[in-house]
C-alpha cells in the first residue's frame, strides 16, 4: 500500500481545472519529485494534497485513508508536513519560536525532535534566538523545513525548496533532504531544477497542462530522450 | 515650584490616565486587526457594555447588602471582564464570523462592525436611557494628596484611588499579555496567525481557536478600560464611542496588528493630547512682570475641545511619515 495515493485528481479555483486527472504514488521509502513546465500545475498537486485548493474529482489516499478536502489542521496530526514555497516562515518569530510552532498539534514533549532539527540544520541553532525574517534564504529554508518536520510527519510536501537558493545551498539542501528520507519520512516534492531533483529520486513524475505525461523512477525519466528533450532542455 | 506641581497633575497625571485608557483600547484594536486584519469599529462601545456590565454588578453587590472600602465596581469588574469576553465572542459568533465564512472582505467586516457598534449603543440606551451614572453613588471617591518635599511648594500632587488602580491594572494587564504572548503555546499562536495566516493553518494551528482566544482577551481588555475610564470620569452610553478614534489612531500609529506599539501608541497620544490642552500660562506666572501685556491668558496649544484633533495630527504625521507605525506594523 502508497503511503499516499492520488487518483484522477481534478481540481482547481472554481474556474476551469487545473489539474485535470493526476495519478500519483509513492511509498514511506519514496523521494518523488514532480517536474514539468510552468503552470502544469506542479504546486497545485501539493495544494490539492493539503487540503489548500477544491478537489473536485479523484480520490486521494494517505496510509489508505481518504484524506480528499481534508483540512489542514486534520492532516497534519495525521502526519502530513507541507513546506510552503514562499512566506514559509514567521518572519517575526524566532527560529526556535518557528520551530515550536511546527509542533502545536503535538502536545507532548517535542524536545527530541527539536533536537533532531538543530542536528540536521545545525546553523539554525546558534541563531535559535536569532528573528526568522533577519536570515538569509538558505537558512530560511532550513527553518521552514525544520517548521514542517516538527510535527513528526510521514509525509513531507516540499514546494520547490531550491527556489531562489545559490548553487552551494541547493546542494546542502538536496542532501539534507536524502537524510530526513533516511529516517522513513517520505518525500514528494516539486521541482524547477529537475536534473538535479530526478538524481535523489527513487519516483519521478513529469506533469503537463494538469495531466500526467511520463511517470517512472527518478533514472528511466533522466535517461529517457523524449523526457530530455521535451522537460529537460536537451 | 507650584507651577511645577500644577504641571505635574495636569499633564503627567492625567496623560498617564488617559494613556492608560487608550492603552487598553488600542491593544485590543490591534490584536483583532492582527488576527481578523478587519478595524473592529464596534471596540469603544465594547468598552462602554463593559462598564454598564461592571455598573450592573456593581447594582447587584449593593443590593446584596455588600460594602467595601473600595468603590464595588472593582470588586464587580473581574466577573465583568468574562462576562465582556463571551459577549464579544457572541458577536463574533452571530455577526462576523457567518461573514468570514462567506469570504468577506475585510472592509465588508467593518461596515458590519459599525453596525454592530450602533446595535450595542441603541440596546444601552435602551437599557439605561441617555443619562450619566456614577460608581460613586454610596462611597465618595477617594483623593490622595501628596506634598511634594520642596521649599516653597504648596501644592499638592492629586490623584483618585480609581486613577492608581487603573495604572495599576493596565500595567498588570500588559505583563500578563505580554507573558501571554511570548511564553504561552497559544500566545505564541496568535503572533504566528498574525504574522503568517496561511503558513500558521498550514502548520496545523487551530485558527479558529486563535479566533476566539483573540475576542475573549479583547472583549476582557475593553471591559478593563471601560470601567476605568467610567470610574474616572462618569459613566455614559457614549462614553468610549467618542474615544474610538483616538484608540485607533494610537493603534496606528504604533504599528497596527504590534501590541506593543499599541500600548506606546496610547501613551503618545494620551499624553500628546494633555501637553496640548495645557495652559502654559499657569506655568509662565512667576514671570509676569517681565512679560509683555498683550500675551493672552490662555496660551495652551489647542482649546480643550479641541482636543481629539491632536491625535489626527499625529496620525496624519505617522501616515506622512512612518506609514508603518513605530513598531513596524503590517502592510494591509
Amino acid at each position: 500500500m502508497s503511503l499516499v495515493s492520488l487518483a484522477g485528481v481534478v481540481a482547481g479555483y472554481g474556474g476551469a481545472p487545473i489539474l485535470g486527472g493526476v495519478d500519483i504514488a509513492i511509498d514511506a521509502s519514496d523521494i518523488g519529485v514532480i517536474v514539468g513546465p510552468n503552470g502544469a500545475g506542479k504546486s497545485t498537486t501539493l495544494k490539492a494534497i493539503f487540503g489548500l485548493i477544491r478537489v473536485t474529482a479523484g480520490e486521494i489516499r494517505f496510509d489508505g485513508r481518504d484524506i480528499t478536502n481534508a483540512a489542514p489542521d486534520r492532516l497534519v496530526p495525521m502526519g502530513l508536513g507541507l513546506v510552503p514555497q514562499e512566506k514559509n516562515v514567521f518572519t517575526s518569530m524566532s527560529v526556535q519560536e518557528n520551530l515550536e510552532m511546527g509542533a502545536f498539534v503535538r502536545r507532548d514533549d517535542f524536545s527530541d525532535t527539536l533536537g533532531f532539527v538543530y542536528d540536521i540544520f545545525p546553523p539554525l541553532k546558534a541563531k535559535r534566538r536569532q528573528k526568522a525574517g533577519e536570515l538569509s534564504g538558505g537558512q530560511r529554508q532550513m527553518v521552514a523545513m525544520g517548521r514542517a518536520l516538527m510535527s513528526r510527519p510521514r509525509l513531507l510536501l516540499l514546494d520547490e525548496p531550491s527556489a531562489g537558493l545559490s548553487p552551494r545551498y541547493v546542494l546542502e539542501v538536496f542532501e539534507q533532504i536524502v537524510r530526513i528520507n533516511a529516517t522513513g519520512v517520505g518525500i514528494l516534492m516539486v521541482e524547477q531544477n529537475a536534473r538535479q531533483a530526478l538524481g535523489i529520486a527513487s519516483r519521478g513524475f513529469v506533469l503537463a497542462s494538469g495531466r500526467n505525461r511520463f511517470t517512472g523512477t527518478g533514472r528511466e525519466l533522466l535517461d529517457d530522450p523524449e523526457v530530455a528533450r521535451s522537460f529537460l532542455g536537451g | 515650584m507650584n507651577e511645577f506641581v500644577f504641571f505635574f497633575n495636569n499633564v503627567i497625571v492625567s496623560g498617564l490616565v488617559l494613556g492608560s485608557v487608550y492603552a487598553l483600547g488600542a491593544v485590543g484594536v490591534t490584536l483583532v486587526y492582527g488576527i481578523l486584519r478587519f478595524a473592529h469599529f464596534a471596540h469603544g462601545d465594547m468598552m462602554t457594555m463593559g462598564a454598564f456590565f461592571t455598573l450592573l454588578i456593581a447594582w447587584g453587590l449593593a443590593a446584596l447588602g455588600l460594602t467595601a472600602p473600595i468603590p464595588l465596581g472593582i470588586i464587580a469588574l473581574p466577573v465583568a471582564i468574562v462576562v465582556t469576553a463571551v459577549v464579544a465572542l457572541g458577536i463574533d459568533r452571530a455577526f462576523y464570523a457567518p461573514l468570514r465564512r462567506h469570504g468577506a472582505k475585510p472592509v465588508t467586516l467593518l461596515i458590519a462592525s459599525i453596525g454592530v457598534t450602533m446595535m450595542i449603543q441603541g440596546l444601552i440606551r435602551l437599557a439605561f436611557g441617555t443619562g450619566t451614572y456614577t460608581f460613586f453613588a454610596d462611597v465618595p471617591k477617594r483623593l490622595y494628596r501628596l506634598d511634594v518635599p520642596i521649599e516653597g511648594a504648596t501644592r499638592t500632587i492629586n490623584f483618585t484611588q480609581p486613577q492608581v488602580i487603573m495604572v495599576a491594572a493596565t500595567i498588570a494587564a500588559v505583563l500578563a499579555l505580554h507573558f501571554f504572548l511570548t511564553r504561552s503555546r497559544l500566545g505564541k499562536a496568535m503572533r504566528a496567525v498574525s504574522d503568517n495566516a496561511d503558513l500558521a493553518r498550514v502548520s496545523g494551528i487551530d485558527t479558529r481557536l486563535v479566533v476566539r482566544v483573540t475576542w475573549i482577551i479583547a472583549g476582557g481588555l475593553a471591559c478593563l478600560a471601560g470601567t476605568m475610564l467610567a470610574l474616572d470620569v462618569t459613566l455614559k452610553p457614549d462614553l468610549a464611542f467618542n474615544i474610538v478614534l483616538p484608540i485607533f489612531a494610537a493603534a496606528i500609529v504604533g504599528g497596527i496588528g504590534q501590541p506593543y506599539g499599541a500600548i506606546a501608541g496610547g501613551y503618545l497620544i494620551g499624553f500628546a493630547e494633555t501637553l496640548a490642552v495645557f495652559n502654559w500660562n499657569a506655568v509662565l506666572r512667576p514671570f509676569r512682570d517681565v512679560l509683555p501685556d498683550w500675551l493672552p491668558t490662555n496660551l495652551a496649544l489647542v482649546p480643550t475641545e479641541y482636543k481629539l484633533t491632536v491625535a489626527f495630527v499625529i496620525l496624519v504625521i505617522t501616515l506622512l511619515v512612518r506609514p508603518s507605525g513605530i513598531f513596524k506594523g503590517q502592510q494591509s
